[in-house]
């Protein structure tokens, strides 16, 4: 084996790409270029085609016409991209072995896995319920362990779909230390969120999207208090973009 | 003494030749859910993963064949067995292997159907999940295979449970040679004819406590693998 670094998925570029799903279009020409640094955050309304974009940037979609490099490839299997699902899947197993599932996926070494899935869970937090089934945990739970798994794959890419859609402010605070942590350790966070008190909180930029194309993209601060689009100050203002 | 007294003194004494007949029955059965699960499974999940032309139409015939009637089973392997058809060479018919390769034929639809159904539903559940992990093919299976261990083992109790309870296929290729063919459901319909009913009534206690069993087991392991797994 060489001992040449892995090639690198970033920047991970999108030209001219649409996505239809038999008549209605979803995603509409979209161009735009993900490099490394701060978080990215998708934002924008409901079926504006935050997760469609997600799921393309993972490869678990393809574009009806344009195309989409990774780190100038076209087409690399997902080994340095990790996706965390709005509603993640418990895998029918304890918490750690979840964990260590993923990473056996990831190609970890068997004699190593134990010590490193027990890491992973202190890192989310979740280190005394390692013996507990997946699925019994809580939501909150279940989507940290969502991340362990994800951070299991050691991504050079992080991709989020509104992972706390569905949490309290507690929960939510314990995912977002997790995100921010793994963005400081120099992961690209690319998240899809609507709650503009997160993106706040989380953000270098803002993708803004509205009916599926590509409406404004901006540094935080500059979306949120001095936004360029009609769509986007009426998405602001907390009305409805349709 | 009744028929009913004497059927169950059979039972608690442990007649040898009751005994002798139960442990065939269940050997036979035990090998054949054996089987058809080392067989049916694989064959499930390849059918629930896969998309082919026709694939549809598959899926149907393996449903059908679940109520595949025993008898045609039995005459089916008959044919394929005795000295002059095309597996008469082996010389097995009218031997406990004939029988478990009966019942192994007639239960294996089930446990592929059974699997095929729940692999499919797991699949829909899993396959996000697992892409993003980047799982390959046999990962896939093998994955969906485990983590359905709860619903597949019902799958097996079911297979189980109809290979026990029919007597069409065994009687045939078995012959239900006394002292080594004899399987209980075999031994119920002769002696019931035959008018010596507390062999057959004691018999027919023992499957129905069996099937019982079977069906407790099922729940049960459904109760215990909600807990578990949730």
């Amino acid at each position: 084996m060489s001992m040449r670094a892995p090639a690198s998925d970033l920047p991970l570029m999108f030209e001219n790409v649409s996505l239809q799903a038999g008549a209605t279009i979803i995603l509409n020409s979209l161009s735009l270029t993900i490099a490394p640094g701060a978080p990215t955050l998708i934002v924008g309304p409901n079926g504006s085609g935050k997760t469609s974009l997600l799921r393309l940037c993972m490869g678990l979609a393809t574009p009806t016409s344009g195309r989409i490099s990774w780190g100038g490839r076209s087409d690399p299997a997902p080994t340095r991209r990790a996706f965390v699902f709005q509603r993640p899947v418990m895998l029918r197993r304890t918490a750690a072995a979840n964990v260590s599932y993923a990473l056996a996926q990831a190609g970890a070494p068997r004699s190593g896995r134990a010590r490193r899935a027990a890491d992973l869970l202190t890192r989310v937090g979740l280190a005394d319920l390692a013996s507990r089934p997946a699925r019994l945990l809580s939501g909150g739970e279940q989507q940290r362990l969502a991340l362990a798994r994800a951070l299991a794959r050691d991504p050079e890419i992080l991709l989020l779909d509104e992972p706390t859609a569905n949490l309290d402010p507690a929960a939510t605070r314990a995912v977002e230390e997790i995100v921010l942590s793994a963005a400081q350790s120099g992961i690209k966070i690319v998240m899809a969120s609507h709650d503009l008190g997160q993106v706040r909180r989380l953000a270098g930029e803002v993708v803004f999207l509205a009916r599926g194309a590509l409406c404004e993209r901006a540094a935080t601060a500059d979306f949120l208090d001095h936004p360029a689009t009609s769509e986007a100050r009426a998405f602001l203002r907390g009305d409805l973009v349709i | 003494m009744p028929d009913h007294l004497n059927a169950l003194q059979l039972i608690l004494s442990g007649d040898p030749t009751l005994v002798a007949i139960v442990r065939l029955s269940l050997g036979v059965s035990l090998a054949a859910v054996l089987l058809a699960a080392a067989i049916g499974m694989p064959l499930g999940a390849l059918l629930a993963l896969t998309r082919f032309p026709g694939r549809s139409v598959l899926v149907v015939l393996l449903n059908a064949m679940m109520g595949l009637p025993p008898v045609v089973v039995g005459l089916a392997l008959y044919l394929l067995l005795s000295r002059s058809g095309p597996l008469g060479e082996f010389g097995i018919l009218f031997t406990p292997t004939a029988m478990v390769v009966a019942q192994t034929v007639l239960i294996l639809p089930i446990i592929a159907a059974l699997t095929r159904q729940t692999i499919e539903d797991l699949w829909t559940e899993y396959r996000d999940e697992l892409s993003a992990m980047n799982v390959g093919a046999v990962g896939r299976m093998t994955t969906l295979l485990w983590d359905a261990r709860f619903s597949l083992l019902t799958a097996l109790l079911a297979g189980f449970g109809r290979a026990a309870a029919e007597v069409g296929a065994v009687m045939i290729v078995g012959g239900n040679i006394d002292g080594f063919t004899r399987t209980m459901t075999t031994t119920v319909a002769l002696e019931t004819s035959k008018g010596n009913l507390p062999l057959a009534m004691g018999l027919g206690a023992i499957l129905i406590v069996i099937v019982l069993a079977i069906n407790a087991a099922a729940w049960g392991t459904r109760a215990w693998s909600q807990r578990l797994t949730g």
